[in-house]
């Protein structure tokens, strides 16, 4: 990551995003070697496999590489789920600030 | 990365809707009502510890979704908050076309945004200038210093009355025929009209009271406001309405302009239309019920 | 065998004469003999019909296994009758049942155990929700569900398609005799349209009512000559959901948004002038039409003449303004309705028959002016789909949806493009449940799309400044938006069949497969 970012390592749980229609709530928690992404969805048949590329794609960018990320989805478009996934794992490494709008997160 | 067209100082701004930035649900096509502007809010909307998930949503938003002509105002949080600095960074990287500053009170509020506004257009690459800056009047003291607040920059394209926070200040309450805030709104209008600039009017924020709604849009017009900020999509055609021409105005206007470039051209400064006396000084607000018919995309002449 | 909207029909389905859809119209000519009932004469004078129980109707009635029984649905989620009677068939050790219902709802998912249970092991009806859906989504029904629309349903009885053994019928005023009506109970429903072809075609009718009223309850809906017993219970339905108070129009703006673009589209058409007639929906955008419509026809100085449907509130006042002559009444959504049908002269009670039935001289959906519709998602061909959901499991009901859509002159979809992340308009629906040469025009809140059929109508929109767009357009949007959705992934087996109003098969729904991420 550029900018002198610290690793994005996560250090406790945290969430991010609500269980209102069109919107999803993620929890991100640390995990030991590895990720594991947990999907519910009410458009799972839809969109499965698409919210599991976008959660791998953010998780990717951002250097995350052991994590478990649970999803409850409401029908979010796909810029809700790399808001709240981003959220989530800013909140969860404890990290504020200014953040790498354009760089990481995009 | 959706390429959003550069924000123009002067364009119609009759409605202004409020969305929250932390509501997936109204973000993502809020243009479809025909809103002229779109105030993303990250103050009062969004809860004081989900200002940073609002900032996600409103970047992705900003930089995915195409919002075609509607504009995008952001409201960030007061100078007195640890927010704002983050949130004006957020809305220039993510393309926003405009900040509006809450409780604004004076020409300093507004440099101080500026400054920071030219710093984030630096960082993110956005051409320097681009970003509006649109001051909200929330206090007696805002409304006394509205003309410097007018003029404190040249990304100023108005100033709103914020009326709700304004009637506890002045401690009074709000009545149909909104005696309590004639002076603020009066104050409003000249500070804009003498800068150049536009003015906006308060929220309604009775849902329940179409009829006094209206009746408030008809005053303010009749005052010399440009628009009025919306809480609610349902507000937007009764405002529109009001400030459409009528076709008889259209009408009138159509034939001073005409009348005027024809005697003109014969060196006739002064004449009659319909047994009026007109001149050179009726020009300007003819040739404004036009260019606004033609806004309202309700002008079928050939001017 | 491919059909006419493109859907693949599977070969062992196409027997006895069954054929695959081709085109609307197509048996315009044809000649059938009516079916008809074998019935039982009472030439001895009886006093009254009235039996002790559902119980002992069922057994007076000489029930079988494999005998088909039949419901209507103007009690919607408030009706008790079809778990009462289907309780009674099963304790008496009964089974192989099919259930011809004119449709089926929430109130029903008891229904859903018996087919679990291989007691029920036949539905046909028009709407299909609820734990019923769940349980024929998934396989449990042993033969395949038959799905048709309310026109659909009678010429099926009509021509023997279905013949059913006993009409239950539930009313909410019944004298000792059988002579039925919609209203002057404690469940009043307004009309009894559903069931008077059952009335007329099964074998045996039982009417089941909570209010017994002296002879003779006139003028019936249902005829005490065409009935064999009656059974007085303690409730028929919950009145509470069996009728609203009062239907009111929605207050989402999005709606009333897509709703006043309707009127509009409306207004642009020749149809629109003095005496035109109107079938609107029973909620949201599709209810709220009528309003914005009422200032147009102030404006222009005109008047409906006849407005038909379900029936609710906001139609009964436009009557008792005198913006509408008369109202033609297939159903009743609320007590307003309800109270009009049966105290105001110009409120006709019609049967299904004389609403929507393809097969006979001439329904009213035939002299129809407009429609205005819902959808869960209609395709670039415009074909409608309303009842399998984004998950595949069957939730929903063509009711009268593809009648007056292939009568009126002028039919409009509206939906919101999108549905949280679901894209209305897409490439194929899932399922067909009205065929796209019926759709005109689709109201979306992003645009307007006007079936290339219909040249003329694209001509008056471009007369009235209406802008609009092709049906791939709003499509792209959607996709734009939503990005392209995955296939949802069947198993072989067909679970459910869509007929066109013809009897010829629309599109067929097949047991959904539980999803993998692989």
């Amino acid at each position: 990551m550029s900018k002198g970012w610290m690793c994005m390592i996560l250090k406790k749980p945290a969430v991010a995003g609500t269980l209102e229609s069109s919107d999803v709530q993620i929890m991100v928690e640390p995990c030991e070697g590895k990720i594991e992404i947990i999907i519910q969805s009410s458009v799972l048949n839809q969109y499965g496999k698409q919210i599991k590329a976008t959660i791998e794609d953010v998780l990717k960018r951002m250097d995350v590489t052991e994590a478990k990320v649970t999803v409850i989805d409401k029908g979010a478009l796909d810029c809700t789920l790399r808001a709240r996934l981003e959220c989530a794992i800013f909140r969860s490494s404890e990290i504020s600030g200014e953040y790498p709008w354009g760089d990481v997160i995009q | 990365m959706i390429k959003r067209s550069k924000p123009q100082k002067f364009r119609l701004r009759r409605t202004m809707l409020f969305i929250s930035a932390q509501k997936p649900g109204q973000i993502k096509d809020p243009y479809i009502y025909g809103a002229d502007s779109i105030i993303m809010d990250l103050e009062d909307a969004v809860a004081e510890n989900q200002k940073d998930a609002a900032r996600f949503l409103l970047y992705h938003a900003l930089t995915t979704i195409d919002y075609g002509n509607t504009e995008v105002i952001v409201r960030i949080n007061g100078l007195n908050s640890p927010h704002w600095k983050e949130d004006v960074r957020v809305s220039i990287a993510g393309g926003a076309d405009g900040i509006r500053i809450p409780k604004c009170e004076s020409a300093k509020d507004v440099q101080i945004v500026e400054e920071a506004i030219e710093k984030a257009e630096e960082e993110f690459k956005v051409p320097k200038g681009r970003t509006l800056i649109m001051a909200a009047l929330e206090t007696p003291k805002a409304i006394l210093n509205a003309y410097e607040i007018c003029t404190a920059s040249p990304r100023m394209f108005g100033i709103a009355i914020s009326g709700g926070d304004l009637r506890r200040c002045m401690q009074v309450t709000q009545t149909p025929e909104g005696i309590e805030l004639f002076v603020a709104r009066g104050q409003t209008v000249l500070a804009a009209r003498a800068a150049g600039v536009q003015c906006f009017d308060t929220v309604y924020t009775d849902m329940d009271d179409m009829e006094g709604f209206k009746n408030e849009v008809i005053m303010v017009k009749k005052m010399g406001f440009d628009g009025k900020s919306l809480i609610h999509p349902k507000q937007i055609k009764i405002v529109h309405d009001i400030y459409k021409p009528t076709q008889k105005e259209i009408h009138d206007a159509e034939r001073i302009v005409r009348a005027y470039r024809e005697k003109s051209e014969k060196g006739e400064g002064v004449f009659t239309v319909d047994n009026k006396m007109i001149d050179v000084a009726f020009l300007p607000s003819a040739e404004r019920i036009i260019a606004l018919a033609k806004a309202c995309g309700i002008y079928e002449g050939d001017l | 065998m491919k059909n006419f909207v493109g859907r693949e029909i599977p070969d062992e389905l196409l027997v006895n004469g069954k054929e695959v859809f081709q085109g609307i119209n197509y048996r315009d000519g044809q000649y059938f003999k009516k079916a008809s009932p074998k019935v039982r004469i009472y030439e001895k004078p009886v006093e009254s019909k009235v039996v002790g129980s559902i119980r002992e109707a069922i057994l007076k009635c000489n029930m079988r296994d494999g005998m088909t029984v039949s419901f209507h649905h103007h009690f919607r989620d408030g009706d008790y009758v079809v778990n009462m009677v289907m309780k009674e068939i099963v304790d008496l050790g009964l089974k192989d049942i099919t259930i011809a219902a004119s449709s089926l709802g929430s109130a029903h998912d008891p229904v859903a155990e018996f087919i679990k249970m291989g007691i029920v092991t036949g539905i046909q009806t028009s709407g299909i929700r609820g734990k019923v859906g769940e349980a024929v989504s998934k396989g449990y029904l042993k033969t395949p569900a038959i799905i048709r629309s309310h026109g659909g349903r009678v010429r099926a009885i009509e021509e023997g398609d279905v013949h059913i053994d006993v009409a239950f019928i539930g009313a909410p005023t019944s004298d000792e005799y059988g002579n039925a009506r919609g209203k002057g109970g404690k469940n009043d429903c307004g009309v009894l349209s559903y069931s008077m072809v059952d009335a007329k075609y099964a074998d045996k009718v039982v009417i089941i009512t909570d209010t017994l009223v002296p002879f003779p309850n006139f003028p019936p809906s249902i005829e005490a000559i065409d009935v064999d017993y009656v059974v007085v219970v303690d409730e028929i339905g919950d009145a509470s959901k069996i009728a609203s108070k009062a239907t009111r129009f929605t207050n989402d703006p999005r709606d009333l948004f897509m709703a006043e673009i309707c009127a509009k589209v409306i207004a642009a058409t020749p149809y629109f002038k003095d005496g035109f007639s109107f079938q609107t929906g029973a909620g949201g955008p599709s209810l709220a039409v009528s309003r914005f419509l009422e200032p147009l026809m102030q404006k222009w100085g005109i008047k409906m003449r006849w407005a038909i449907g379900g029936i609710t509130a906001p139609i009964v006042e436009l009557m008792e303004k005198g913006s509408v002559d008369m109202i033609i009444d297939a159903q009743d959504f609320d007590m307003r309705a309800v109270e009009s049908v049966n105290t105001n002269p110009n409120h006709y009670e019609i049967s299904t028959s004389q609403y929507a039935n393809p097969a006979n001289k001439g329904a009213f959906v035939n002299k129809l002016d407009f429609v205005v519709l819902a959808a869960l998602e209609v395709d670039t061909d415009f074909n409608v789909n309303v009842i399998t959901g984004s998950d595949g499991i069957l939730r929903g009901a063509p009711g009268g949806h593809p009648d007056a859509a292939a009568g009126a002159k002028c039919c409009i979809v509206v939906t919101p493009l999108i549905r949280g992340r679901i894209a209305s308009i897409c490439e194929r629906v899932v399922t067909v449940t009205t065929p796209g040469q019926c759709i005109d025009v689709v109201v979306t809140d992003h645009g307007i799309a006007v079936n290339p059929l219909r040249k003329d109508i694209m001509a008056w929109l471009d007369d009235a400044g209406m802008p609009h767009v092709s049906i791939n357009e709003l499509k792209e949007k959607a996709y734009s938006i939503v990005r392209k959705p995955e296939k949802l992934q069947w198993e072989d087996k067909v679970v459910a069949i869509i007929e066109a109003r013809d009897g010829t098969i629309l599109d067929v729904v097949r047991q959904i497969k539980p999803y993998s991420f692989e």
